[in-house]
């Protein structure tokens, strides 16, 4: 915001409140109230006025409060953001990112609880990523506000309390690109957002046992980064996928088509992925807990894979 | 006006003769609205407009050419030819599109006069007093969207004209079966903001109404919500029969054509003489002839305009096996790639 004025913030509770988990904290005091917007409850038409922003000029960030309240805006995501650039024949460009916490938290009920990325994916025109760590949250944000192209930033809600030491000097992550969290030969793990913690258990528990698993947070759920992905396939022939969306046309079935396209001679065992049950979340904390892949479940796929 | 209502006619002889495909909403009868809005508009001001929205194009500035050519789906149309009838585009123009779904042309209107606001604010454009004006219909004022965007414009004094064109009907959905208070300019005052109705049958009281608007906008002191009473001569689109409305009606708002309205005035009060209008006529029809000639001369898009312009930054397109971002693959360029 301070190095391009046209960057502006827009959501629920972002400016005075300072967002719902602080990701806007104190930017209304520097910024001024029309700069870090605070925007009554109305998500399909501040999304789009979002969306017209960008195409007279600014750079938008708008929160949803929580990822699902963002499905009140599909109307403006899916016709206006995605589809606008091309149906103008590229007059328009709309430089918009779209943000905010989704996934499963701790007990929030099954409304707070939505994984969108799955129902967003097939919007053509968009991209989006998810980041995990405060590295890559902050790279993946820069990158995606310079991007000239609507970007998608899915954020989790159990993943801000997270500390890290980053660079002071500037950086910006590739929206494209993986990447490799743990290099290994035995079994090629993709994963992303909250999950990759989960599997960074399985693999410690992995490890002792012997095996050498290789992790990948793809990062970008669409486009995928199939080069990353395919060198990983071609040097352990094994794929197991751990995502947090549903099974059923969640982003890990996106995955196993596109790595079966591609690298099917270099698979020795069909694509194992798993995904949360195909339940609205429960409020009871064993249900939920039931309800996403835990490490042990990690832990079992690859031993089997790798029978 | 004039060219509004002949280049509409001329459409529909097109799409009857195959020239023109899909869903395509006529203009005519309505032309005072767009005209006594419209061209009130400097360059730099925006205008959104629904699927009917051949007239708003040519009203704010889009060559007759161009807006055929798109409607033939020829890539010199002012979209390439990918937007078609319902999603009319121009940079040059500001013409913030063409919109299929009622209402979801709003919000982007809100923030195009958002941008205004926010280069005068927050950029320091003290002399930036750009408008916008939404144009859409009295089924829309039953959306979520319209109430939404009345609060949201109200509430930061934003310079948008919220242009409702009443013509009684949505398809085939009046607008008294359809909304509990039909009178629509009542709604303005509930939102903080002037709501006036205007005959938009007469594109010189439209025009009166139009100009306090803009000024009231550009002045920075917020919205208006304008209720035009007009009608359509034809039905909703090529393809509705127009069964449903009364002859009695159609033949009403017949008697109150704009066209013929404005000519009688001008000829009343000594602006213009019967052989001058004539003369503008011929030199319209020869306008839109050359407009379908150019149209028809022109070439349908390429298969490597297949994958352009999906993404301002190709590179959204991802990194393929091969390491290369996949925008740099020939295939790519041809139309060919499989993304």
């Amino acid at each position: 915001m301070d190095r391009d004025p046209t960057v502006c913030v827009m959501g629920e509770d972002v400016g005075h409140y300072g967002g719902s988990y602080k990701v806007t904290k104190d930017l209304a005091n520097k910024y001024g109230d029309l700069r870090v917007l605070d925007t009554p409850i109305a998500e399909n038409s501040f999304t789009g006025m979002g969306i017209g922003a960008a195409m007279t000029g600014l750079r938008p960030v708008v929160e949803g409060m929580n990822m699902g309240f963002l499905l009140l805006a599909f109307n403006q995501i899916s016709n206006n953001c995605g589809m606008l650039h091309y149906t103008s024949g590229g007059q328009f460009k709309i430089p918009i990112v779209i943000r905010g916490p989704g996934g499963v938290g701790r007990q929030l009920g099954a409304e707070h609880s939505q994984r969108l990325e799955s129902y967003f994916q097939s919007i053509p025109g968009i991209q989006m990523v998810a980041c995990s760590t405060p590295y890559n949250a902050k790279g993946l944000m820069k990158a995606a506000i310079r991007s000239e192209n609507p970007v998608i930033l899915f954020e989790h809600v159990l993943l801000y309390n997270l500390k890290e030491r980053i660079p002071d000097e500037e950086y910006v992550l590739n929206l494209e690109e993986a990447e490799m969290v743990r290099p290994g030969e035995h079994v090629t793990i993709l994963t992303y957002s909250r999950m990759r913690y989960h599997v960074m258990q399985a693999a410690k528990t992995l490890v002792n046992k012997g095996y050498d698993p290789e992790v990948i947070d793809i990062r970008s759920l669409k486009p995928f980064d199939l080069h990353t992905i395919g060198n990983s396939v071609k040097k352990t022939h094994r794929v197991l996928i751990v995502e947090e969306c549903m099974r059923t046309g969640g982003i890990g079935a996106s995955l196993t088509a596109a790595i079966t396209e591609n690298f099917h001679d270099y698979l020795d065992a069909p694509i194992v992925c798993l995904s949360s049950q195909d339940v609205p979340t429960p409020y009871a904390g064993t249900l939920e807990n039931w309800t996403v892949v835990q490490p042990a479940q990690i832990v079992t796929a690859v031993e089997q894979l790798c029978q | 006006m004039v060219l509004g209502r002949a280049f509409e006619d001329m459409c529909a002889q097109m799409y009857y003769r195959g020239k023109m495909f899909g869903f395509v909403h006529l203009y005519n009868g309505q032309e005072a609205v767009s005209t006594g809005f419209i061209k009130l508009l400097k360059k730099e001001d925006s205008a959104v407009s629904t699927y009917r929205d051949h007239v708003h194009a040519l009203s704010k500035g889009v060559p007759a050419r161009e807006v055929m050519s798109e409607l033939f789906g020829k890539t010199t149309g002012c979209c390439r030819g990918q937007g078609g009838s319902m999603h009319m585009f121009s940079k040059e123009h500001n013409l913030l599109g063409g919109f299929a779904f009622i209402g979801e042309g709003i919000p982007v209107a809100t923030g195009a006069a958002f941008s205004s606001k926010y280069r005068r604010e927050v950029l320091g454009e003290a002399d930036c007093d750009h408008v916008t004006l939404a144009f859409f219909g009295d089924g829309t004022c039953n959306n979520g969207q319209f109430y939404e965007c009345l609060n949201l414009a109200a509430l930061w004094k934003l310079p948008i004209i919220f242009v409702v064109e009443n013509n009684l009907w949505a398809i085939g959905m009046s607008h008294m079966r359809a909304t509990s208070d039909p009178q629509i300019w009542k709604k303005g005052p509930a939102f903080g903001m002037p709501g006036v109705h205007v005959d938009g049958m007469d594109v010189l009281k439209v025009r009166e109404v139009a100009k306090e608007a803009i000024e009231r906008a550009r002045r920075g002191e917020g919205p208006t919500l304008v209720e035009c009473e007009t009608y359509r001569f034809r039905g909703h689109s090529l393809a509705d029969p127009d069964e449903l409305r009364d002859p009695a009606e159609k033949a009403h708002y017949a008697a109150r054509d704009p066209i013929t309205a404005l000519k009688k005035y001008m000829i009343e009060n000594n602006l213009a003489k019967e052989a001058e209008l004539k003369t503008i006529e011929k030199k319209i029809d020869e306008v839109v002839e050359d407009a379908v000639e150019f149209a028809d001369e022109s070439p349908q898009p390429p298969r490597s305009q297949l994958l352009d312009n999906v993404f301002a930054d190709p590179k959204g397109f991802g990194i393929g096996p091969d390491g290369r971002y996949r925008c740099e693959d020939p295939k790519f360029t041809e139309g060919t790639a499989h993304v």
